[in-house]
């Protein structure tokens, strides 16, 4: 390919993004100067902690290591041609899975102990996602209608189980007791070189984030270099090619599933094994929602996952500066969200019209 | 009306599709505007029509310079435009679909019965045959295009272009539009008709106009026009219209349908008692008016539908559980008629269409891995064996012409030296220069052994390259005809039912 045509390859793939992040930042603006403060000083509040201090930015990764597994979750099944929208399922199924883990098998030596843990929040996830894969596959019912019901049903058992079997003795809050010392990782705050570099030892950032830019290349991997993604990356593009060119459609819908929903159920290592130590009932907040948006804006791409997680991450940690320092809501982070999901979505539209009807005028 | 053309040209990023064109129209004639797959027809009618503002040249209608800037434009100075593609409101009656965007209005209301008696007073002047008030969605296809065509008369054109408008009919629906073209011109209006098929344009065309590759390259009258000089004009080269080919040596049986039956939803027999055997260096047919049983056919003998009765035998054993990968395992390969939507991934690179289905080659990767280095060199390799106008692997299959998608196919299919081949409607929409080449290609791998089941709806294609032909008619094989001793009349009257077996002389 020549240099122009990868130049503009990348502009097409980075435009619409861009676009809508600008637009998003031009209507924050709006709302912040119609409550009475400077715009300008209030995003920079938003961006000052991650942007001037380590201890700061290791935040803003500690809130983006979640949106990097789900955001990856949705972009897996994107690609394949399926929307799953059941991330938040899944994500409560590998925390618990993982959790579960721990309590049943508190004697295991750490070498053992950690791995198990990591493949049963994967496994978790993967079961709660291969099931609406199964059903799409199978019967065709369609995987939002089974990835919301999921949804419902994961947070429903476990919320019930916590609440009425789990839960630590003499406590109010519905989670469950610690996890024992083996499985446990802990923040980088806690180590020689983590606080060498600035970190506060109450910082949350862990090895999970190693966890999900090893996703991140995995994934990449996956559909750039293995007949796997390409029959997937196929399937997505193009279910009847898939069929006609012998590939079994069925099965690779059912792991789609199950890859996506593990990618969300690693969420569990995060949560469980690193930043509570103990399953929580209703921890995720939209998580696996917002793994959608991340997704979106990432266009569903590895590295673009990395980046708008990234970027969620910085609205995040930047959201309690605002509460605390200015007369603006920490729910601006929220509508600033939710303003960057629509006009990404509003722009990958425009730009595929206009792809298309490019492509119309140069067969014209 | 005269509509002249001055030295037209527009450009795309990349490619100059109308190059200096100059031409001019005159009332009360057909045209016709032919040439290749992005030789530039279209794009030099929508500079006619408004839809693209032209880099230079001008267009003057009796004499006077204009300015289109718009479809409204044109619409406004007498030239209107039939799509290829309809653009109508399935909900909405005929009536209403043909005023849409410039009703009749009577007290800020529209008036229904004026638009009606437009519509009824159009269509009988031109025999068009058309209920003003049936819903669009309860029209056929060749009224649909009524409708676009009252459309355009309604808004008052002189000047009509029609845009490939027999692609979409059937073969009566076609003979009726061209009635319909016959009594425009009669009346003193002027068509012109963007066509590839040379056939239709010999038929008609009052003056035949070539471009080829965004050049004007001349003007040919009807009455002279000839279907090989027309082709050269369009290609730049000679083009051979018969298939030279010898005699068939045909081996061993490879394929056999016995009383293969199979049962559409609900209740109906898409095929019943199907029976025929293909065997190795055999070129054989199915001709058949379309929705005969063809694609099913096809989707058996790939392995993508199982049949409810009968054996399917394959190199000498029964194989009752098919499905594609099977099928390709045992050396058949498949161009399929959707090679857009199956034969390509239309947004993946040419290396990887051309990997589909076997990218589980050992030489591209070990162990599940896939080295896009390896496919870009096995693509590199195969473009230049089969010729494909393609100046970069890299580039996706959606910005090749038809005929070359269709050449990427035929190279991928026939790379792994298959036993047979099923290839449906290989030669659709595929400009001439492509046919010849892929014509050549099938004779060429069926003397070198290779069996071929073939599909088409050209009935003169199947005889000029089959050694036997199947006539499917209602799902159920009609008869196999020996290709040499049949010509396109007789094919036609079994297609159509009208020979029946038992009324054979």
């Amino acid at each position: 390919m020549s240099p122009r045509k990868i130049l503009s390859a990348f502009w097409q793939a980075l435009w619409p993004p861009l676009s809508a992040l600008a637009l998003t930042f031009a209507l924050g603006s709006a709302i912040i100067a119609a409550i009475g403060e400077n715009p300008l000083s209030v995003f920079a509040l938003i961006f000052r902690e991650g942007l001037t201090s380590a201890d700061g930015f290791a935040r803003v990764l500690n809130d983006a290591t979640p949106l990097v597994f789900t955001g990856l979750s949705v972009a897996y099944a994107f690609r394949a041609g399926y929307f799953n929208i059941g991330g938040e399922g899944q994500l409560y199924m590998g925390a618990f899975a993982a959790m579960l883990v721990a309590t049943a098998l508190p004697g295991l030596p750490r070498v053992l102990a950690l791995p198990l843990a990591l493949l049963a929040a994967a496994l978790g996830g993967a079961v709660w996602g291969a099931v609406p894969g199964y059903l799409r596959a199978r019967f065709g019912v369609h995987e939002v209608i089974n990835t919301i019901m999921m949804n419902f049903l994961a947070v429903g058992i476990t919320g019930y189980l916590v609440v009425h079997h789990m839960k630590e003795r003499g406590q109010m809050i519905p989670h469950t007791p610690l996890i024992p010392e083996a499985y446990r990782l802990e923040g980088f705050g806690r180590s020689g070189w983590g606080q060498a570099i600035g970190l506060d030892s109450a910082n949350p950032l862990g090895p999970s984030l190693v966890l999900a830019l090893l996703a991140v290349a995995a994934v990449w991997f996956l559909f750039r270099r293995t007949v796997e993604g390409y029959r997937l990356r196929t399937l997505g593009l193009s279910p009847a090619a898939a069929r006609y060119a012998g590939m079994s459609t069925r099965a690779l819908t059912v792991r789609a599933m199950a890859v996506s929903g593990a990618l969300a159920g690693l969420v569990g290592v995060h949560e469980v094994l690193l930043y509570r130590h103990r399953f929580l009932d209703n921890f995720s907040s939209g998580l696996g929602f917002l793994g959608i948006a991340v997704a979106l804006m990432g266009r569903n791409h590895p590295l673009g996952v990395l980046l708008a997680a990234l970027l969620f991450g910085f609205l995040n940690t930047g959201a309690l500066e605002i509460d605390i320092f200015t007369e603006v809501p920490r729910e601006l982070v929220m509508v600033m969200q939710a303003m960057v999901i629509l006009f990404v979505v509003a722009a990958s539209e425009l730009a595929s019209r206009r792809a298309k009807r490019r492509r119309k005028e140069e067969a014209a | 009306m005269k509509v002249r053309l001055e030295g037209l040209s527009k450009s795309f990023p990349g490619v100059r599709a109308v190059d200096q064109v100059s031409l001019e129209y005159e009332s009360g004639k057909l045209y016709a505007l032919v040439g290749e797959n992005g030789a530039g027809k279209s794009t030099l009618m929508k500079l006619l029509y408004g839809m693209l503002p032209p880099d230079e040249g001008r267009i003057l209608i009796d004499g006077a310079p204009v300015s289109l800037g718009s479809p409204q434009d044109a619409i406004a100075l007498g030239i209107g435009m039939v799509h290829q593609h309809f653009m109508l409101v399935d909900t909405l009656s005929a009536a209403e679909n043909v005023v849409l965007g410039a009703e009749p209005l009577k007290g800020g209301l529209i008036d229904r019965d004026a638009a009606r008696r437009a519509v009824r007073e159009n269509a009988e002047r031109f025999h068009l045959d058309l209920d003003p008030d049936a819903p669009m969605e309860s029209l056929s296809v060749g009224e649909a295009q009524r409708v676009e065509i009252l459309k355009v008369l309604y808004r008052g054109a002189e000047l009509l272009i029609f845009d490939e408008p027999t692609g979409v009919l059937t073969p009566q629906e076609s003979r009726f539009l061209f009635e319909i073209l016959r009594r425009f011109t009669g009346e003193g209006k002027t068509v012109i008709l963007i066509t590839h098929k040379l056939d239709e344009v010999l038929e008609l065309a009052d003056e035949v106009d070539v471009m080829r590759r965004g050049r004007y390259v001349g003007r040919v009258s009807g009455s002279e026009a000839s279907a090989e000089g027309l082709a050269r004009m369009m290609v730049g080269r000679e083009v051979l219209f018969r298939v030279e080919k010898g005699h068939a040596r045909p081996g061993d049986v490879l394929l056999e349908l016995e009383g293969i039956g199979l049962d559409a939803a609900p209740a109906r027999r898409a095929l019943e008692d199907v029976s025929f055997s293909i065997r190795r260096g055999e070129i054989f047919g199915v001709a058949g008016v379309e929705g005969n049983g063809q694609r099913e056919i096809a989707s058996l003998v790939t392995g993508m539908l199982a049949p409810d009765r009968g054996r399917l035998l394959f190199a000498g054993e029964v194989r009752p559980k098919l499905d594609p990968k099977g099928a390709r395992r045992l050396g058949i390969a498949h161009v399929p008629e959707d090679r857009q939507r199956t034969g390509l991934v239309l947004d993946m690179d040419l290396g990887e269409n051309l990997i589909l289905g076997q990218e589980e080659d050992p030489a591209l990767g070990s162990r599940g891995l896939l080295w896009p280095s390896r496919v870009q060199d096995l693509a590199a390799r195969r473009i230049e064996g089969f010729d494909l106008r393609a100046s970069d692997p890299r580039q996706s299959a959606r910005e090749l012409s038809g005929g070359n998608q269709q050449k990427l196919i035929l190279a991928r299919e026939l790379a792994r030296n298959p036993a047979l081949l099923v290839a449906s409607q290989p030669t659709r929409g595929v400009d001439v220069g492509a046919i010849e080449s892929i014509h050549r290609l099938l004779i060429e791998k069926r003397d070198a052994g290779m069996a071929v089941l073939l599909f088409s709806s050209e009935l003169s294609e199947l005889l000029a390259l089959c050694d036997r032909i199947g006539v499917l008619y209602r799902g159920r094989m009609a008869a196999v005809l020996d290709a040499a001793g049949c010509d396109e009349e007789e094919l036609g009257l079994w297609i159509t039912g009208a020979k029946e077996a038992g009324h054979v002389s």
